[in-house]
């Protein structure tokens, strides 16, 4: 389990200090795949180093298993870090050595007997799926196969933890798909804890079951995906949810203006399937338009939202919200903001 | 005729002819060894105070005492400032406590060393300053000591980078090898001036420039094509 308490971090640049984390706290379980979203320069990268104390937070702990990390020697940091690896952005392969190389370093540092990390090494190169590439330089791979040796490397040491910082990031959406596939398997597998930091909404929702919200150094968010995802309450984690959403609601310009925006959010795997705007349409007579929509899967689970405006005055918006609360796994959301006279004219 | 083309009329070219069969030999040898002992002592010692001025940085791994890296950059700058030839009569005392003489080849090879170790320390800076800083945090995140990232990552990621450097190091102690030659040395450069300066042998002094710029193209191509053939980011 890894805590963290009250941490905050601040950088002193020729500007004046920056505060790049603030009073954050967070716990990881074991197995987790946990998530720490925010945009760029929210302090995800600080706050990824902060875990393996690559930077020394400025106030608060960090404790694995109840161990503050901040307490410790050199040498017993040096051994937590066997036990908590990184993979990252750029893949960060060492570009002379072969992949076998590369996936042996870790074990090198600590002299394992080089028949042995060779073994290890083959036996992770068949985990990642490149079992022919023992021998070929990084600069021959592409992208993905290159975060898949830096994964094998990242597991060589049999580590608990597992950082990956952007490591999605420099890759394409098919790429990324397969080394998360790939991660979610090795969590899988071996229950490793992994800490997934991104800027990528999409990343979270194919892979973590826990997710941090991050903004200006601080969280505002924390929580199941499938709850933040379905009802986020801060506007950041909002704008990461649904980007698309913001630009309608803040234009507003598909709507009439005469309606209520009403949102709904699907929390099943099944109400996306149901015909749910046609048959509010056929039994209460009442046809909504759909201003936006969007489902995906979270997990194994269909989750969506989507933007309707409902015509007509507070009857109908009263007869639509009673329908489509009866319906399981959907929540209604009433979009103060637009749509209503009253709303419009305050 | 001038004089300067009188030194190129068929017996001169003869006279040369013989010299360069009879002198030169043993001047390439002399050359050769020179300039390859004075490149390796001048790596020994640039070779470690290069990675020091990297890992010792404010910003390097192992930061060291902000007035101690002061120090070794005001020298590193003042041995590489003062010009070759005053250096040579400088370090005769030095040549001669090491040596035992100021005179000859072997002599030749205290003040290249000086003159060159500070040269190859900042070529060796330059070379691991190109390393891609996210390597190093690499090699930190897993957890490596300093003695291994310079050893395990630095070096080995910049052999190709560190070998042009040598490469050009090799060039430039090379043409110092001239000036001591005519500072007490030996090898070409020694012929060179003896003939075509002392003696108005300017057909000499050409061949004697002839071979030495074909030992740099050697050295030059050597260089460039084992750095090409070690760099493994080079798709094949």
């Amino acid at each position: 389990m890894i805590e963290l308490r009250n941490l905050s971090k601040s950088f002193v640049t020729s500007e004046g200090p920056v505060d790049a984390l603030r009073h954050v706290s967070l716990t990881v379980n074991d197995g987790d795949i946990y998530g720490i979203i925010g945009m760029s320069g929210a302090g995800k990268s600080t706050l990824v180093r902060c875990i393996n104390m690559l930077e020394r937070p400025t106030e608060g702990s960090v404790l694995l298993d109840g161990r503050d990390l901040g307490a410790l020697s050199k040498k017993q940091m040096q051994e937590v870090r066997r036990q908590v690896t990184m993979i990252f952005q750029s893949f960060n392969l060492l570009m002379q050595s072969t992949c076998l190389q590369n996936i042996m370093f870790p074990l090198k540092l600590i002299h394992t007997p080089k028949a042995e990390a060779e073994a290890r090494a083959r036996q992770l190169l068949e985990t990642v799926g490149l079992p022919d590439k023992a021998n070929v330089y990084p600069a021959q791979l592409s992208g993905g196969q290159q975060q898949r040796i830096a994964i094998a490397r990242a597991l060589a040491t049999n580590p608990r933890v597992l950082l990956c910082d952007e490591a999605t990031s420099a890759l394409d959406p098919k790429t990324t798909q397969s080394i998360l596939e790939l991660i979610r398997q090795i969590n899988r597998d071996t229950g490793i804890t992994v800490i997934v930091i991104t800027h990528q909404m999409s990343v979270v929702q194919e892979i973590c079951n826990r997710v941090a919200i991050l903004e200006h150094g601080a969280v505002v968010e924390e929580g199941d995906v499938s709850q933040v995802f379905s009802r986020p309450k801060a506007a950041a984690t909002r704008a990461l949810v649904f980007p698309e959403m913001n630009g309608q609601a803040d234009g507003g310009q598909d709507g009439s203006g005469y309606g209520q925006l009403v949102r709904l959010v699907f929390e099943g795997s099944i109400t996306t399937n149901k015909p749910l705007i046609a048959s509010m349409a056929m039994d209460c007579g009442i046809a909504a338009n759909i201003l936006g929509a969007s489902t995906r899967t979270v997990g194994k689970r269909e989750y969506g939202y989507m933007l309707i405006e409902i015509p007509g005055g507070p009857d109908e918006l009263g007869r639509a919200l009673k329908y489509i609360s009866a319906v399981p796994d959907v929540a209604v959301q009433v979009e103060a903001k637009y749509g209503s006279k009253e709303a419009k004219e305050a | 005729m001038s004089q300067f083309a009188k030194a190129f009329e068929p017996d001169k070219l003869q006279e040369a002819w013989h010299v360069f069969l009879t002198e030169f030999p043993m001047g390439l040898w002399e050359t050769l060894y020179v300039t390859l002992l004075a490149t390796l002592f001048a790596i020994v010692l640039g070779l470690p105070l290069g990675i020091l001025l990297v890992t010792g940085d404010e910003k390097g791994i192992r930061p060291m005492p902000k007035p101690l890296m002061k120090v070794i950059n005001v020298v590193i700058n003042f041995l590489r400032s003062v010009p070759f030839l005053i250096l040579i009569v400088m370090v005769i005392p030095l040549t001669r406590v090491i040596v035992g003489t100021s005179i000859g080849s072997v002599a030749s090879i205290v003040p290249l060393v000086v003159a060159a170790f500070p040269f190859v320390a900042r070529l060796v800076e330059s070379s691991l300053r190109e390393l891609d800083p996210n390597i190093i945090e690499m090699a930190q995140s897993m957890g490596s000591t300093t003695m291994q990232i310079i050893f395990r990552v630095m070096l080995p990621e910049s052999v190709p980078s560190l070998i042009t450097n040598f490469t050009l190091a090799i060039t430039t102690i090379l043409g110092y090898t001239a000036m001591s030659g005519a500072m007490g040395g030996g090898g070409l450069g020694k012929i060179a001036i003896n003939y075509g300066y002392s003696r108005y042998k300017y057909a000499v002094l050409y061949l004697a420039v002839i071979v030495l710029v074909l030992l740099v193209q050697v050295f030059q191509s050597v260089g460039t094509r084992l750095a090409a053939r070690l760099d493994k980011r080079i798709k094949k």
